[in-house]
């Protein structure tokens, strides 16, 4: 039998969901259920000074509308810790409908919970609001003086600024240095499903939310606390959800609101937010400037680099994506200085957005790479190869696996890069200019820092369920986690079943920053493996058996059947086994403890994007035209499905890179552009054919199953080989994203 | 959305007397932009007449060689009308490039005409628009506006008017039908469209329970030689940032016939008469039609974020005379 | 100008009927049945598939009208439910994602889908195959940059799209070309 890790295996929940059978949250059935909808707060800043909700209660099918004054007080506002840590992971440090107070526009006001749907949202246009308004801060450069250093960042996991060696007085030894100033517009995740809970008290104490997220264990730990109810109570499940991208990482108020409503009006409560609301109840990508200097000799060897990011956080905590940790160890480069500035702003805390940090942080390095390599005169992919560096130079550790190089080379083969005429504007067909332009990809690995469960259960007809809290929310992990089981218990595929999306199921942390499938994989494989070995612990035992007597570490198993590895006419089948020793099943709750972050490694994912765009040379439109990324992910469980991921986020870059903007009215505190007619994502004509190929690394540091993941990686640097190749077409440098037409007018 | 009630009709007679007998009804065709304002509370209509059944989807000849679309055809009927395409490229393509396939079935061509702006902040009931509450300012004119129009803006509004059709049908002098309990009328395309002014609300001379029947397409053998140009963030699904309608006609190197208007760039759907008026007789060359789209956007107002349209526009101009000179030519 | 159109001026008494505000029955046929139900005039067809007769399939993904998760087809024609009153739509045959399967054995569409991996959330999946297997009717997949630009209805946020156009082009070239499937 050929073995399922590596195969093209379609997804195991594709079936359903191309014939639309899939339950999302907002799908689940439900006797006796009512709709809530959200009212959110027209300003940003100030307070509510009177609420009229009469008309409201008198109207049609109304049961229920909930404002400060008679919302269930939450039990504690956990503190924001991003979900990767396995504890309640809450959104920001904030909980609304608590008091009358209004931080940031979009914020929730009042719940209205009625029969249907359309009488919810009718009853809640009846509510009458007045406030008294404050000034607000919603734009960067309102409040910019009054920026600070943090401490630390990203729920405390980071620092606020970090430093090696002396970057001030190599910079100004430097032969060479560029210094650029980028600007990122805002930017928000739009799901195509919006986030939706279902709240059913089954008891006073007994909870179950039907909830669109990536960790259902981060959902539970997290309403509980905000509930003060014990984890017990509180059953939170996840069949399937309809992307997330970052919005669905963190716990945001509708699962606990929703919860609140559902005991208030004694009956089942949906609540599924509505597209605007998406744009103000689940964070977004903050706006932010990143300053960077890079100094080099002649040849473009780096010898410093100084990395500063400017950006507006909540009045609640301090958030910045980590926009400087990958650029500060992408290339060698001994004097290195990054810090995040910070100003508090009303806004929602922003969040995890698609490659949070590496996004825009990489940009910036990469097209500030371009200008270097213009300036010394060495060709863009030439400059990166003389910078690879063989450590962490953060550090001085080895990579765990990197794999770089092979990313360069195998992108410029499949790209052609090595014909490029290096001469802006020398490509021109038409009204279009040509230009192309790559980037370096890396990303991160994060260790999950407590134990990862899982739990498989063999039967005595050779079928195996294995389970684990992870939700599938469009990564293809179920698909990838039934070929690692099938793998290690030598059983095909398709006797095998995954099952998540529960909070009842073994604890694994909310899929996030790329290490969802490593993490639940791990723990998936490290629980088979243990399963196997008991299976041939027994049968080596067994005075029946045709393997007694042997030794276990002679012992394989393929096809549902233990055999001696020397000798594989030798051996029985699990079914066998356990029915001749009258077992129904055997069942192992397994636990994989990850290594700690620094464990002598540097680890990171690496990349090569290259882009091929082409810009009316009159009226400034750039579209993309191919697209080339090769990826080290270390080991690729399912190919097809890896692919997708890389070609989505390569995708991804492209919407960031081009279309992708939300835009403040700084007067209302409010985004004017929150609906898909307004902020734009790349429809099908906008993307092209993408061509996408990995470089498989053997990594046996990072977890048993060397895998590094894919969900990130492709949006790093794609939009930087755009940015490059307009410059090449143009002549032009982009030094703010979206690059819209009025830029190259 | 706010409880209505519906009725379906099947006549029009029975549909304008029911609308019109009932200030608070409206009429429902194709839904994609009133079904969208009764949800967002712009549109308060309490109750809807179904008038998807009446007989007015026909795309037929009209004595003396012009063409009339029924009021409800379909975007997507017409567009693909062999007649409409052959004799009227440019309303076949403006057509093609505007919405999507899905809500080009659905959409009736009187509804696009009559199809309301995207600015952001008419559609938001919370703020200022003197367009959806007259005398309340506009909140547009500093705002996010990248959008907003700057031909035809007035000091109370500068919404664009998102119609593509519309553009076309401007360049191309088509006439509206309309039917009211009053009789009959025929609305001269540039008539049908009100420029904001003082008052923004109005956008149309319309009275209440006035239904567009049809639209004629006069016969003009230069719309044979026409087209529409669109230009966009997105390669689709998404209103023009600037679009042209042109059709014209090149004698010996001579402009011996040209109708132009804008789209994406005016509050109505807007015939560029001063470009007409420089470009007719000159010679097709780019100077002509650089003259003439500065001539055209010579009255532009800007409004900060929206002021890169007066340039766009000119050279989308530029862009679409050019490629219809070179069409021409190797034709 | 005479108005072409022969216009009857004598209003039909029962057809202008009023309807609602409040519930009123409202009979649509969904995917070949004959279903009915209890519902106000201002419920969508999109609310009324997914509410009301548990046809979970056809998706909300933004109820305005700008991502097509909620195409289905109305006599044929593929719509946006989002958009459409349900009321609207009695005497008009309906066809939903879970209309087009045939039992147990997958459209040719879904099968492309799933082989060419042209989905990963799922979420937009049933409006994409809906609107895929309507544009083959409409005979607008000649090449990949039709297929492109008559796809643009239906927003992927994945971004599986081009592995959505790899299906429709397995689909067509199956099928015999353009025009030709189901």
């Amino acid at each position: 039998m050929s073995p399922a890790i590596g195969a093209t295996l379609n997804r195991v929940d594709g079936r359903f969901k191309v014939r639309g059978e899939s339950r999302y949250s907002a799908e689940v059935q439900v006797t006796n259920l009512t709709h809530a909808v959200v009212v959110n707060s027209k300003i940003a800043s100030g307070r509510i000074s009177a609420i009229d909700t009469s008309e409201a209660e008198r109207a049609a099918g109304v049961l229920a509308v909930l404002t400060h004054r008679n919302m269930g007080r939450v039990a504690t506002v956990p503190r924001l810790l991003p979900s990767l840590a396995g504890l309640a992971a809450p959104g920001q440090s904030f909980f609304p409908m608590q008091d009358e107070s209004i931080h940031y526009g979009g914020q929730p006001i009042a719940v209205v919970v009625a029969d249907t749907i359309e009488r919810a949202d009718h009853a809640a246009t009846l509510i009458r609001v007045e406030y008294e308004t404050t000034p607000a801060t919603t734009l960067l450069d309102q409040d910019r003086d009054r920026a600070y250093v943090p401490e630390r960042i990203f729920g405390g996991l980071l620092p606020g600024q970090n430093s090696r060696g002396d970057v001030a007085k190599a910079l100004a030894a430097a032969e060479v240095c560029v210094q650029a100033t980028y600007r990122f517009a805002p930017n928000h995740h739009n799901p195509i499903e919006p986030s939706a809970s279902t709240a059913v008290w089954d008891d006073v104490d007994r909870l179950t939310i039907y909830d669109s997220t990536q960790g259902p264990n981060s959902v539970q730990l997290t309403v509980a606390e905000l509930l003060g109810l014990p984890p017990i109570s509180i059953r939170v499940v996840s069949h399937a959800v309809g992307g997330s991208f970052g919005s669905k990482a963190m716990v945001w108020h509708h699962p606990t609101l929703v919860a609140l409503a559902a005991r208030h009006v004694g009956r089942p409560v949906r609540l599924a937010l509505t597209r605007e609301q998406m744009f103000t109840s689940c964070g977004h990508r903050e706006e932010q400037e990143q300053q960077i200097t890079i100094g080099a000799a002649a040849d473009g060897r780096i010898s410093a680099l100084r990395h500063h990011k400017y950006s507006l956080t909540s009045r609640f905590d301090d958030w910045a994506e980590p926009s400087l940790q990958s650029a500060a160890v992408a290339y060698t480069n001994p004097n290195y200085e990054g810090v995040y500035h910070l100003v508090r702003g009303n806004t929602i805390t922003p969040t995890f957005m698609r490659a949070p940090g590496e996004a825009s942080g990489m940009f910036a390095l990469e097209c500030a790479m371009d200008e270097l390599a213009e300036r010394v005169g060495v060709d863009p992919l030439e400059l990166r190869m003389r910078n690879v560096s063989d450590t962490d130079p953060s550090s001085g550790n080895p990579w765990s696996s990197s794999g770089l190089r092979e990313c360069y080379q195998r992108a410029a083969e499949l790209f052609g890069w090595h014909d490029r005429d290096p001469q802006p504007r020398s490509r021109r067909e038409g009204q279009w200019l040509v230009g192309t332009g790559m980037a370096s990809a890396l990303y991160p690995v994060t260790q999950p820092v407590n134990p990862q469960r899982a739990k498989a259960r063999l039967y005595n007809d050779g079928t195996a369920v294995v389970e684990a809290g992870v939700s599938e929310f469009g990564t293809g992990v179920f698909t990838a986690m039934t070929q690692v089981a099938a793998d290690a218990l030598g059983l095909p595929p398709e006797r095998v079943r995954f099952v998540g999306g529960s909070s009842d199921l073994p604890n694994i942390t909310a899929a996030v920053g790329s290490a969802g499938t490593s993490a639940v994989g791990s723990a998936v494989h490290v629980t088979v493996c243990e399963l196997r070995d008991q299976l041939i612990r027994r049968a080596v035992a067994d005075d029946h058996s045709p393997l007694h007597g042997a030794d276990p570490a002679r012992v394989q198993v393929r096809d549902g059947k233990m055999v001696l590895s020397d000798r594989p006419d030798v051996g029985e089948t699990y079914a066998d086994l356990l029915h001749r020793t009258m077992t129904p099943d055997v069942e192992v709750l397994g636990t994989w403890n990850p290594p700690p972050q620094d464990a002598g490694y540097g680890i990171h994912t690496f990349g090569a994007q290259m882009a091929e765009v082409v810009v009316d040379a009159e009226l400034g439109v750039v579209r993309v035209r191919r697209m080339v990324g090769v990826f080290a992910p270390g080991r690729v469980l399912n190919r097809k499905l890896a692919h997708s991921q890389l070609m989505g986020g390569m995708l991804w870059g492209l919407g960031q890179a081009l279309l992708e903007a939300t835009r403040m009215d700084p007067r209302l505190g409010r985004w004017a552009n929150s609906s898909l007619a307004d902020y734009l994502v790349p429809v099908n004509a906008d993307a092209p054919d993408v061509v996408v190929d990995t470089i498989e690394q053997h990594d046996d540091v990072v977890n048993p199953i060397g895998i590094k993941g894919v969900g990130e990686i492709g949006v790093v640097g794609a939009a930087a080989a755009i940015a490059n190749a307009v410059h090449h077409a143009t002549g032009r440098r982009m030094y703010e994203l979206p690059i819209t037409l009025e830029k190259l007018l | 959305m706010r409880p209505i009630s519906y009725s379906r009709v099947s006549d029009v007679g029975t549909a304008i007397g029911t609308v019109a007998a009932d200030p608070t009804s409206a009429f429902l065709a194709g839904g994609t932009n009133q079904v969208d304002l009764l949800r967002i509370y712009v549109e308060q209509p309490r109750r809807l007449v179904d008038i998807n059944d009446l007989p007015l989807k026909q795309v037929e000849e009209l004595p003396g060689g012009g063409l009339r679309l029924g009021g409800l055809a379909r975007m997507s009927d017409v567009a693909e009308h062999p007649t409409v395409r052959r004799r009227y490229p440019m309303v076949s393509e403006s057509l093609v490039l505007g919405a999507s396939p899905q809500l080009r079935h659905m959409a009736s061509v009187a509804g696009n005409l009559m199809q309301r702006t995207r600015c952001t902040y008419f559609r938001d009931t919370e703020v200022a628009c003197n367009k959806r509450s007259p005398g309340t300012g506009c909140s547009a004119m500093e705002g996010v506006n990248r959008g907003h129009a700057v031909l035809g803006t007035s000091e109370c509004c500068i919404a664009t008017h998102p119609s593509d059709l519309g553009v076309a049908l401007m360049a191309l002098d088509a006439v509206v039908q309309t039917e009211s309990p009053a009789g009959q009328r025929s609305i001269p395309i540039d008539d049908f469209y009100l420029l904001p002014g003082k008052t923004p609300e109005r956008e149309h001379p319309l009275s209440h329970g006035e239904l567009v029947t049809g639209i004629d397409l006069p016969p003009l053998p230069v719309a044979a030689h026409s087209r529409y140009i669109k230009i966009r963030d997105r390669e689709s699904y998404e209103f023009a940032l600037a679009a042209v309608a042109v059709a014209m006609s090149v004698v010996d190197g001579r402009i011996t016939e040209i109708r132009l208007a804008l789209g994406g760039v005016a509050t109505k759907p807007w015939r560029a008469r001063a470009a007409e008026a420089a470009l007719d007789g000159a010679p097709a060359t780019t100077d002509s039609f650089t003259r003439a789209a500065e001539a055209e956007l010579a009255t532009a107002v800007p409004h900060g974020m929206n002021a890169f349209k007066i340039e766009l526009a000119k050279r989308t101009i530029v862009r679409a005379l050019t490629e219809m000179t070179q069409r021409e030519g190797s034709a | 100008m005479k108005s072409q159109q022969a216009v009857q001026t004598t209003p039909t008494p029962d057809s202008a009927v009023v309807r609602g505000p409040d519930e009123v029955e409202v009979r649509l046929r969904v995917n070949g049945e004959n279903r009915r139900m209890s519902i106000e005039p201002r419920v969508s067809l999109l609310d009324a598939l997914r509410d009301r007769l548990d046809l979970h399939g056809t998706k909300k993904g933004c109820n305005q009208g700008a991502c097509g998760a909620c195409t289905v087809w109305v006599d044929r024609r593929r719509v946006l439910a989002c958009l459409t009153l349900a009321i609207s739509c009695e005497n008009r045959e309906i066809t939903t994602i879970e209309g087009l399967a045939d039992g147990d054995a997958l459209h040719p569409m879904q099968e492309a889908f799933l082989d060419l991996d042209a989905f990963q959330c799922g979420y937009c999946t049933p409006g994409q195959i809906m609107s895929a297997v309507a544009l083959l009717t409409e005979g607008h997949a000649g090449d990949d940059d039709e297929i492109k630009e008559w796809m643009s209805g239906n927003l992927c946020r994945c971004a599986a799209y081009p592995h959505i156009r790899a299906a429709i082009r397995r689909v067509r070239d199956e099928q015999g070309g353009d025009r030709a499937a189901h």
